[in-house]
């Protein structure tokens, strides 16, 4: 019998910080972004890598890339379409704009709604912000189940998924019903190469906005009339729907307060469990050491 | 994060050349798999910046994942058990990544999933992936098989086979025998037809043969009783999955430790003719040796690459007496001439494959109801030429300099180069086979010769002479002072011209034990002259190689003296009685 999935892959477009140079930030204490090239988030990529092995078992299934950003960001979709997905959507509007983690992954899961995945695959945390929250975030507002540090997507079925989860101490294999979100680790398998036929076949695709950006003049030589296939889709706030105010700046709760180096001194770790009391201690402790405020 | 076709600027350039316009054109024949097929170019400015975008996946996995294997398959090489082999674990890694790149296939025709790409591109992958892991280069280039099924076989076979490429299958081609190496007229291995079972088997031994274990082979055999010369040889393909093929052993080598080198026994092994009998040997096995002497000039100057940016590496990271080693000029020299050398292989390369692809792709036009003009005509003949008279120069000299460029990077890192730890000495062990496999240098000598004698190689070289230097100026704000250099040069060129002809008019006319025996030098001066111009002629559209020509120039007039002077010392009649006179000391040797 064969399945069909729907599956939805969170990428972010992020600066390469792995390759940081003396002009990464600026004087003002912000990424530097023209000093950095913009990379396809390399956990993102792991991420994808599971959701094209779900497609590979289960041909009929297809996987889209989901993404927020600025236009230029779809050549992470287009990085997809590369590798093999069916198409991706991005979420660009200036209403999205200054968004913190809380309300990216407010705009991710309404448009999660709109596209009904069977699953959600997504990095375990992107390179630039190092939070690790949005793929977490993204299943609490669905009322959904997650499954982070996956190391590999064992086996789905209709109803079930089974994880192996890649932890501190060792290995632990999970089971969820569907649908569920799921987050992948750095030791996942690394993503496939890019597809030759795949590459000649969409390297001309694009978002509306990307095709009016007078700097990409002549650049695109078909036409999404002749091949509908080259069209990147774009949703904006009202493509999506939801509270306007949870949007952006408005939604963004997050405020930095200063910008420091710091130098990682402690050799030992701590753990904490999810008890009430651990989590009062940890908080104490962090506010004690003005890591919060 | 390596990428080792974005990471050099000499690779993208060869795509503006100006004869890529009509290969593409011919490749395409009016775009007219546009609209059939998604990947198709729309036109040109398309189709090339489709090679580009390709080169760059083929890029990204040569020095990304190719690369990085390339130490731990050196050690580990293959494993042959219960006549079968194993793949490297890295080999197996290399493997996966080209085939889900979809880049397996990438001169065959679209209708059996290949990427339709010409020559040029096709061969820079070659040279890619060789910089990368020399041995892995030839897994890579056997696909040069599919070629000769496509322009030989039946259209059953075609169809079979082909479409199995894109999706990896791997090839090897079975000529040598135990008795048969450089004279493949001796093969042996028998096929008989079988009328009752409707079909070939092949009996007996093969040896030496690169991925032996393949699932596609084209196997040379002797298909008609009675006979001992190369009329009696047929080609046949043979699929992995009908048996009768075992792996007696794999050899213990050198270098090329990633490519599995087969002794093999058929033992009625069912196989498929392809062609016409008794062709085998004499138009089907040339045509496939040509390509792959294409493919070691390509694994060559992959070698050569990756031995120069070693070196110059380790010349700039080491310090002695309180100096960085490249300061030193006895360093630096080395590096020039290093580049120099690597430069005129690969224009040569190059130019090579464009003339194979003008002419491959004027035959492939061909149908029963589309005739060639009488002008395609001529011009596919004359190209053709040119790809007969280039290719045992370019094999003979880019394996050569390679193999010069390994001794020389070892030599610039000194004791440490002598060690295991760094990639110098497995590229100089990689490097020694280039001179021997798909003919030796010796060999190429053979094949060339003749072109020295009737005057062909110094035609191409007066065609180049009686071009106008012209250097644009891009390069000449790039490169101040440009266009003296390259007048230069090619004043030095028209002189050693002259002294190549008088050294050709002192052999050309003696028996011809004595011309074989001058062969070697006399095929080297018009190589290296050629090869000069070639560099001259890039030097006119890009900086890149202004500095590699003066070098390259300068190298060509000392290397053409020495070879002039031995010439004209020499005296027929007493040289060859001394050097014959080497036979006396086998008395000696086998005194006992």
């Amino acid at each position: 019998m064969s399945k069909e999935f729907t599956i939805v892959v969170l990428a972010k477009q992020v600066p390469d910080t792995r390759n940081v140079g003396k002009d990464a930030m600026t004087p003002e204490g912000t990424v530097n972004r023209a000093a950095l090239p913009a990379i396809f988030n390399p956990e993102d990529m792991n991420a994808l890598e599971q959701a094209l092995r779900i497609k590979d078992k289960y041909p009929a299934s297809k996987v889209y890339i989901l993404t927020m950003g600025p236009f230029r960001a779809a050549e992470v979709i287009r990085e997809g379409l590369y590798r093999g997905t069916d198409g991706g959507i991005l979420l660009t509007d200036r209403r999205f704009a200054g968004a913190d983690t809380l309300a990216t992954s407010y705009a991710i899961s309404q448009a999660c709604r709109k596209l009904k995945p069977h699953i959600i695959v997504a990095g375990r945390q992107a390179i630039d912000g190092d939070t690790a929250q949005v793929g977490p975030q993204v299943a609490e507002k669905l009322g959904w189940p997650q499954i982070t540090y996956a190391e590999e997507i064992q086996e789905i079925t209709e109803d079930k998924i089974t994880v192996l989860r890649r932890l501190e101490r060792g290995i632990e294999v999970v089971t969820s019903t569907l649908p569920c979100l799921v987050t992948v680790h750095a030791t996942a398998a690394p993503c496939r190469p890019r597809n030759a036929k795949n590459v000649m076949k969409y390297k001309y695709a694009r978002t509306a906005n990307e095709e009016k950006d007078p700097a990409n003049e002549g650049k695109y030589l078909i036409s999404t009339e002749e091949k509908p296939y080259l069209q990147i889709t774009e949703w904006t706030v009202d493509d999506v729907g939801g509270d306007e105010n949870s949007y952006g700046f408005a939604g963004s709760p997050t405020k930095v307060k200063k910008v420091q180096n710091i130098v990682f001194k402690a050799k030992e770790s701590k753990v904490f469990t999810s008890s009430e009391a651990d989590i009062d201690e940890l908080i104490g402790e962090l506010l004690a050491n003005h890591e919060i405020g | 994060m390596a990428n080792f076709y974005k990471d050099n600027a000499d690779l993208k350039f060869q795509f503006s050349n100006s004869l890529m316009e009509r290969i593409v054109e011919l490749k395409e024949d009016g775009y007219k798999d546009y609209g059939k097929y998604d990947y198709a170019p729309k036109d040109l400015k398309d189709a090339l910046d489709s090679y580009d975008k390709v080169m760059e996946i083929i890029g990204e996995i040569a020095g990304d994942i190719i690369a990085a294997n390339a130490e731990q398959v050196d050690i580990d090489g293959p494993v042959c058990k219960d006549g079968r082999v194993t793949y490297a674990a890295g080999t197996q890694k290399n493997q996966e990544a080209l085939i889900n790149a979809g880049v397996y296939g990438i001169a065959l025709p679209r209708k059996y999933d290949g990427l339709n790409f010409s020559m040029v591109p096709y061969v820079m992958a070659a040279e890619l992936v060789s910089r990368a892991d020399a041995g892995y280069g030839n897994i890579w280039g056997l696909q040069d098989c599919a070629e000769t099924i496509y322009e030989f076989a039946s259209e059953e076979i075609k169809n079979e086979f082909l479409p199995r490429i894109n999706k990896g299958a791997s090839c090897s081609m079975d000529l040598t025998e135990p008795d048969a190496g450089s004279d493949l007229q001796a093969v042996a291995l028998k096929a008989t037809y079988d009328q009752e079972k409707g079909s070939w088997f092949l009996n007996g031994v093969k040896r030496f043969i690169t991925n032996g274990d393949a699932d596609i082979k084209l196997v040379l055999a002797r298909s008609e009783e009675d006979t001992s010369d190369a009329r009696g040889l047929s080609y046949f393909v043979y699929d992995k999955n009908w048996g009768g093929v075992t792996v007696r052993r794999i050899e213990n080598k050198l270098g090329i430790h990633g490519s599995p080198t087969c002794e093999l026994v058929f033992r009625n092994a069912p196989a498929k003719l392809v062609g016409e009998r008794r062709l085998g040997l004499i138009r089907y096995v040339m045509s496939l040796m040509n390509g792959a002497r294409l493919g070691v000039g390509a694994q060559s100057v992959g070698i050569s690459e990756a031995a120069y940016r070693e070196a110059l590496k380790y010349a700039n990271e080491r310090e002695q007496f309180k100096k960085k080693i490249i300061e030193f000029p006895a360093v630096y020299e080395m590096l020039g001439v290093m580049k120099a050398k690597l430069q005129a292989s690969r224009a040569t390369l190059y130019e090579t494959a464009r003339c194979v692809d003008v002419y491959k792709a004027l035959n492939a036009l061909v149908t029963p109801d589309r005739k060639l003009t009488p002008d395609e005509r001529k011009e596919a003949k004359l190209y053709s030429k040119y790809a007969d008279m280039l290719t045992p120069i370019l094999k003979m000299t880019a394996s050569e300099f390679c193999n010069q460029n390994a001794y020389d990077a070892i030599q610039i890192h000194g004791g440490s180069g002598y060690m295991k730890e760094y990639p110098v000495e497995r590229l100089y062990r990689d490097a020694r086979i280039t001179t021997i496999y798909e003919g030796t240098s010796q060999l190429q000598t053979v094949a060339a010769i003749r072109y020295v004698t009737n005057g062909s190689y110094l035609e191409m070289i007066k065609g180049f002479e009686a071009q106008e230097l012209k250097v644009s100026e891009e390069v000449e704000a790039a490169y101040p002072g440009a266009t003296e250099k390259l007048q230069a040069a090619k004043a030095k060129l028209v002189a050693l011209t002259a002294q190549y002809e008088e050294a050709v008019g002192m052999v050309v006319d003696k028996e011809e034990e004595y011309i074989d025996f001058q062969a070697r030098k006399l095929c080297e001066m018009a190589a290296f002259i050629i090869e000069s111009y070639l560099l001259l002629l890039d030097s006119q559209k890009s900086a890149l190689f202004v500095d590699s020509t003066e070098i390259f120039t300068n190298k060509t007039e000392s290397w053409n003296t020495e070879r002039y002077h031995y010439i004209k010392n020499s005296n027929p009649q007493v040289l060859l009685s001394t050097f014959k006179n080497v036979k006396k000391d086998l008395e000696i040797i086998y005194k006992d």
